[in-house]
């Protein structure tokens, strides 16, 4: 019965997202408040009925009904109640179902804030979401339905994907969800503009939070994933250029750019049209990922089953695609540009170099992850693109976005000037020689090309600061504050931008951590009889023995190593593998001693089954901490962007001399 | 200003982007064609379920279809298994010859699964992981045509269907034995 109720409240939800659709667009149209009212109401109706099948499908997968094709998919009886509950997004019915509650919630919200915007902006803008919504629910209650009968109720299930058994697993997915769904809302306003004919900037401001929300989290998602990956997949990597993982990079390129050149429509009338097909694109890329995971077309190791998911997938991109941007130009004559670039040196041309970078960017990523299929019907061969290709075609494009990330926030609007520009950043640069001079010399770190790893980021990392500083030393002078106060308010007054100059930096020490972890790792391979010892850098490793425990889902096999630096012992690690009936492969363990500069990293490669031998892959990994510290500073960074601060009335400071480009010429409107 | 027609080029421009990933439905990324295909089968030696000893050796001159899969490959194993018995009672007495080979599972499990299907053809566990070492399995079920003369002559990723016997199977029926 429970599955047949779950169906249904998916099936009245789609219905219902129809029908919010139509109230919705009706309302834009007309002045009766009576369509909003039904609008949002048919909005909260929604939102319930999906949160209903959510607690459905968890309810069969925590009661183990295995009458249910999906429940006997993920589950198996005797696994702990947690990876039961996992269960809801371990497989793409499930994922989908996930995605469409988001989905629901996010029509909910803006639903909520309809009324506060131009009633035809608010009208359409729920329009699209409903239909967006619709899409969803189409897939779910239809193609993907997760609660499908088996013919025959299974006597047991085959169980979660052991990969999928971390607690981290609730955590990623759910993140990238929502920033893929948060994008959403900034394509429905653009959309709805579109449709309403009135394509000025009142799209882009309503949406600046939610733009800068859903981009937080899509990165804070693609970041967790790269920190998971090296936790516990045991390959001692983060990032494998794979196709699934460039899916969520490609919105996250196109999102970050349309960011930044929003910025400059909100002050100039121009962009127009490029900040439309951004957001445009970034949302489809959004769909485009979600179809490269789910349709089969390209191997991964990320990927769910196929089916008829794909080719309706497939459909809707090429709808969002081909429709959003027929819109566009049906409405170009509609979004002539009133202002031009005045020179070539402003913050305009800064933002407008950044977006190149940014769309090349997106753009050698998507070449690369599509282009074994270009190989196979153009040639009938079989290759991969693997990550040669990626890192030759993106790290100059990676060092250029640096280079703009330390000089670009000290341009100013408008009119910029050389002379100025190279005083401002002479300091940092100097800075950023000497310290990798420093590096070079005292550190040994290789001097070559490498050297732009860490020049770079130190160079924007003193740009940043040295902006900080003199923001927060102008204010001072100017109101005779602390200076941790002066900083604090700073902050405050300008959230916005210091919010995002604290996201660069978090960018810089992810470059940094990136660089350093790539050039410097060291790893060997070794089998250890039981007392024997290795040797990797400052470290020795000594295997002690083996040991075995039964586990509710696998039986765990462990070595026991310990480490050595110098004669004093370190510490223990525990690497080990993981079995499972289920599956062939076992799974790694990884004993991890994390630290800031380094990490020792070791994996259990093999084991003789009566204890006398294992074999070891050991690493060191340098830096690499600094990846996930960076991750929280953006994090951070993104936060003081979008914290809701009541704007106060700024008293009107009169700036020092120097000082200009920093807080008075940047008050948020 | 842009001229009016060209426009439509930015739409237009998602267009071919779009075929290609439409091609890519009729694309098996996973079908990486197997190098093993041509060559000559690996040896072994292993004791069915039944504890008769069953080896490649033993079937030569007859063509062998070699399965590999395990009772907790759910659904492909349970899709194919009544497939192979009918295979192997219509052919079995045309010189061919199915063989199971069960990896990575529980002898227990493994029974019922045999005899859920009622499958008659010979089936082994593969307890070393040996067999489906050397076949380069990378995971169940797959399935390998084996001619007269020991040669790999098909691979078959996923449930196996009455194609394979079909398409596979019977032109090889006409080959002498080597």
């Amino acid at each position: 019965m429970i599955p047949e109720i779950g169906h249904a409240a998916l099936i009245v939800a789609l219905v219902l997202s129809l029908y919010g659709a139509i109230v919705a667009a009706l309302s834009a149209r007309s002045a009766a408040p009576r369509w909003l009212a039904a609008a949002r109401h048919t909005a909260v109706a929604q939102f319930v009925l999906v949160t209903g099948a959510g607690v459905a499908l968890e309810y069969l997968l925590i009661t183990s009904d295995f009458s249910v094709r999906y429940v006997a998919n993920t589950s198996i009886s005797t696994s702990p109640l947690r990876y039961k509950v996992a269960g809801l997004w371990g497989a793409l019915e499930g994922s989908i179902l996930l995605w469409e509650w988001l989905q629901a919630l996010f029509v909910l919200l803006v639903a909520r804030k309809a009324a506060t915007l131009r009633r035809e902006l608010g009208g359409y803008t729920l329009a699209v979401l409903f239909v967006v919504s619709g899409v969803f629910l189409l897939l779910a209650a239809v193609i993907t339905n997760p609660f499908e009968r088996l013919p025959t109720p299974a006597a047991e299930g085959r169980g979660l994907n052991p990969l999928l058994e971390v607690t981290d697993m609730l955590i990623h997915p759910l993140l990238l969800y929502t920033g893929y769904v948060g994008f959403g809302v900034p394509y429905a306003f653009a959309l709805a503009a579109l449709l309403a004919g009135r394509v000025d900037e009142t799209w882009l401001t309503a949406t600046r939070r939610w733009t800068v929300t859903a981009w937080l989290f899509l990165s804070a998602g693609i970041l967790y994933g790269g920190w998971w990956s090296y936790r516990t997949l045991g390959w001692g990597g983060y990032w494998a250029w794979d196709p699934v993982e460039n899916a969520s990079l490609m919105p996250w390129l196109m999102g970050t750019a349309f960011v930044h050149s929003v910025m400059v429509q909100e002050r100039r009338p121009m962009l127009k049209i490029w900040n439309l097909t951004l957001i445009t694109l970034t949302f489809a890329l959004t769909i485009f990922g979600t179809f490269l995971t789910r349709s089969g077309v390209l191997s991964s190791v990320h990927a769910f089953a196929s089916g008829a998911v794909g080719p309706f997938l497939l459909g809707y991109f090429a709808v969002i695609l081909l429709g959003s941007l027929g819109l566009l130009v049906w409405r170009w004559d509609r979004l002539g540009e009133r202002a031009e670039l005045e020179t070539l040196l402003s913050r305009e041309s800064v933002f407008l170099v950044n977006n190149l970078l940014l769309v090349a960017f997106c753009f050698t990523v998507f070449f690369g992850t599509i282009f074994p299929l270009l190989a196979e019907a153009v040639r009938g061969v079989k290759v991969s693109v693997g990550v040669p290709y990626f890192n030759l075609v993106t790290v100059p494009i990676i060092l250029l976005i640096l280079v703009m990330m330390g000089a670009g926030p000290l341009v100013p609007w408008r009119q910029g000037s050389w002379g100025r520009l190279a005083r401002l950043l002479r300091l940092p640069a100097v800075l950023a020689l000497l310290g990798s001079l420093a590096l070079w010399l005292v550190g040994g770190v290789r001097g070559d090309l490498v050297a732009l790893g860490y020049t770079l980021p130190f160079f924007v990392a003193a740009a940043v600061m040295l902006e900080f500083w003199r923001a927060a030393r102008g204010r001072r002078r100017a109101t005779g504050e602390g200076l941790p106060t002066a900083f604090a308010r700073l902050l405050r007054q300008n959230h916005r931008r210091y919010g995002g100059l604290i996201v660069h930096l978090g960018v810089v020490l992810i470059a940094i951590g990136v660089a350093a972890s790539s050039v410097g790792k060291v790893e060997r391979e070794v089998q250890l009889q039981r007392g024997e010892s290795l040797e990797l850098g400052r470290y020795r490793l000594r295997f002690d023995g083996l040991g075995a425990s039964e586990q509710p889902t696998h039986l765990l096999v462990s070595a026991e190593v310990q480490v050595f630096e110098g004669p004093r012992l370190l510490t223990t690690l525990r690497p080990g593998q993981r079995l499972y009936p289920t599956s062939q492969s076992p799974f790694a363990t990884v004993g991890v001693r994390y630290g800031l500069m380094r990490d020792l990293y070791v994996i259990l490669a093999g084991f003789d089954r009566e204890g006398r031998w294992a074999t070891f892959k050991a690493q060191i990994h340098p830096m690499i901490a600094w990846i996930w510290l960076g991750g929280g500073v953006v994090v951070l960074g993104g936060l003081v962007a979008v914290w809701p601060l009541r704007q106060r009335v700024v008293t009107t400071v009169s700036a020092p001399e120097g000082v200009v480009i920093a807080g008075a010429s940047e008050q948020a409107p | 200003m842009i001229g009016t027609w060209k426009r439509w080029l930015v739409p237009l421009a998602a267009v071919p982007v779009l075929g290609l990933l439409a091609y890519g439905f009729r694309t098996d990324p996973r079908a990486i064609p197997s190098p093993l295909v041509g060559r000559s089968a690996a040896a072994f030696s292993l004791t069915t379920f039944d504890g008769q000893p069953v080896s490649l050796e033993a079937y030569r001159g007859r063509v062998i279809v070699l399965n590999f899969w395990a009772s907790w490959c759910y659904p492909a194993c349970y899709e194919e298994a009544p497939v192979l018995e009918a295979g192997w009672r219509a052919y079995r007495d045309r010189g061919v010859v199915v063989l199971g080979v069960d990896i990575q599972d529980t002898e227990a499990a493994a029974r019922r699964f045999i005899a859920q299907f009622g499958l008659t053809f010979p089936n082994a566990p593969d307890p070393t992981g040996r067999v489906s070492i050397d076949y380069g399995v990378y995971g169940v079920p797959e399935t390998f045509v084996i001619d007269q003369r020991g040669k790999i002559r098909a691979k078959h990723v996923g449930a196996v269907t009455e194609a394979l016997f079909r398409e596979k199977v019977e032109p090889l029926l006409g080959e002498a034995p080597g």
